[in-house]
């Protein structure tokens, strides 16, 4: 059967990884490359890169640490961070990406999904979903966590499924950073109202308990941490271990 | 030996390129009549849209060259939609005509999250030659369902048993993308080259 996965993160800064807390406050964590053969070997089932450099140079950068990653790597990769325009998406997936993930552009102009999607296939289109919650809902945030819009998330993930988005990336903003685990109702109000298959985001700590929880009770299809396989504070083998052990269905 | 890539417009090609370069094998990326006719091996890739791939492979005017070559004995893998091709048809573009090399549709899945995103466990068959019962990584709404079940190579299970793999002759098929199964892909491309 299909099993859950488990995917690395790494926010890229011209051409290294850096890490932050509740999006901001960055750290230095190592050459995106040796990271992703690392992560590869380790037992990581995909791969995703996100660009936090607000520069042009950054992201000719970030292209060619992309082509190096497919050369070398031969597990899916996702690249996401300022993709604003087919074109953007076009030169990203050229690069070898096998998919992009779009968040505030998409925000601004949902219509890009729908082109993106016809032009390139649903399944290369991720949707980053940022969402916070407010006393009555959650939100979506776009600018890197730094604007409240008034869309729900709830709302904002049917539509972009009708306009052919292939998967959501769903980042808890409340959680992100805090290690103290994945925001369970979200991501289960997220799972259980959308046909698309959902990655979880923001939270994880170095507890296998975590990722069984965000598996189960919030029916995640996938889930994302960045720091503590960074910082090796948990091994992927000895997480996928667990999993296993508690009859999660994951690729050993 | 060379092996040669049907660019035909449906699909990323850089990753089965990249996954060649890394294996150091010879190819070459074609859409020329000419180059599928002198073909010695040759990897169909295709990502996408049954239909759109399908028109874009008869706008470029090879589909007959393609099965000549088949046809021939020439070594060929279909990957993904280049799989799915081999077919007569797809519930994803009704009216429109695959390649017809083995008789059978494409279905679609109707139970789970569609696409199916992630690794899942092949079930190998006696008809299979290259393949193990490994995890590889599928992406993938529609699934081929042949006519004649001995050329199923291998199946895997999502919500039903369906077919992930084909072998007849010199004609394999893979429905998941060996290119992104790491290891596991890499080492089946590897036999299936050195038949």
């Amino acid at each position: 059967m299909l099993a859950k996965r488990i995917i690395p993160c790494l926010d890229v800064k011209d051409g290294q990884t850096v890490k932050g807390v509740n999006f901001e406050n960055l750290r230095y964590a190592g050459d995106p490359v040796e990271l992703a053969k690392r992560y590869s070997d380790e037992g990581a089932d995909e791969l995703v890169f996100l660009d936090i450099t607000a520069t042009n140079d950054g992201r000719k950068t970030m292209l060619h640490v992309v082509e190096s990653v497919a050369k070398q790597v031969f597990i899916p990769l996702t690249v996401g961070g300022g993709i604003k325009t087919v074109e953007d998406i076009r030169n990203i997936l050229l690069a070898g990406a096998d998919k992009v993930s779009l968040n505030t552009a998409v925000v601004l102009n949902p219509d890009i999904i729908k082109e993106a999607s016809d032009a390139f296939g649903s399944q290369c289109i991720v949707i980053a979903v940022d969402a916070r919650r407010e006393p009555d809902d959650w939100y979506v945030y776009i600018n890197a966590g730094k604007k409240k819009t008034d869309i729900k998330v709830r709302d904002w993930v049917r539509k972009v499924e009708e306009l052919g988005a292939g998967e959501i990336l769903l980042t808890s903003m409340d959680a992100d950073g805090t290690q103290q685990g994945y925001d369970l109702e979200l991501t289960r109000m997220v799972s259980l109202n959308s046909n698309l298959p959902v990655i979880a985001s923001g939270g994880a700590g170095a507890v296998p308990n975590h990722f069984k929880d965000v598996f189960e009770y919030g029916a995640a299809d996938a889930a994302l941490a960045a720091s503590i396989f960074h910082f090796k504070t948990l091994e992927i083998k000895e997480l996928k271990e667990f999993l296993h052990n508690n009859n999660i269905s994951v690729r050993l | 030996m060379t092996v040669t890539v049907v660019d035909y417009g449906a699909g990323n090609l850089k990753s089965v390129t990249n996954m060649l370069e890394g294996l150091e094998y010879s190819y070459v990326v074609t859409n020329k009549k000419e180059d599928i006719d002198r073909a010695e091996k040759i990897i169909f890739p295709g990502q996408g849209h049954f239909g759109q791939a399908m028109e874009c492979l008869n706008a470029r005017g090879i589909a007959q060259n393609l099965k000549n070559a088949i046809e021939r004995g020439v070594p060929f893998l279909g990957v993904c939609v280049g799989h799915q091709l081999l077919f007569e048809s797809s519930e994803e573009a009704p009216g429109i005509q695959g390649l017809g090399v083995f008789k059978g549709k494409n279905a679609r899945f109707k139970e789970g999250k569609v696409p199916q995103i992630g690794w899942n466990r092949l079930k190998t068959t006696p008809s299979n030659s290259i393949l193990e019962d490994e995890y590889v990584y599928f992406v993938n709404s529609y699934y081929v369902v042949p006519e004649d079940s001995s050329i199923i190579s291998a199946y895997s299970d999502y919500t039903i048993d369906f077919t992930a793999a084909v072998e007849h002759k010199n004609v394999f098929g893979m429905q998941f993308h060996p290119e992104k199964s790491g290891e596991t892909g890499r080492n089946f491309v590897k036999k299936w080259l050195e038949l």
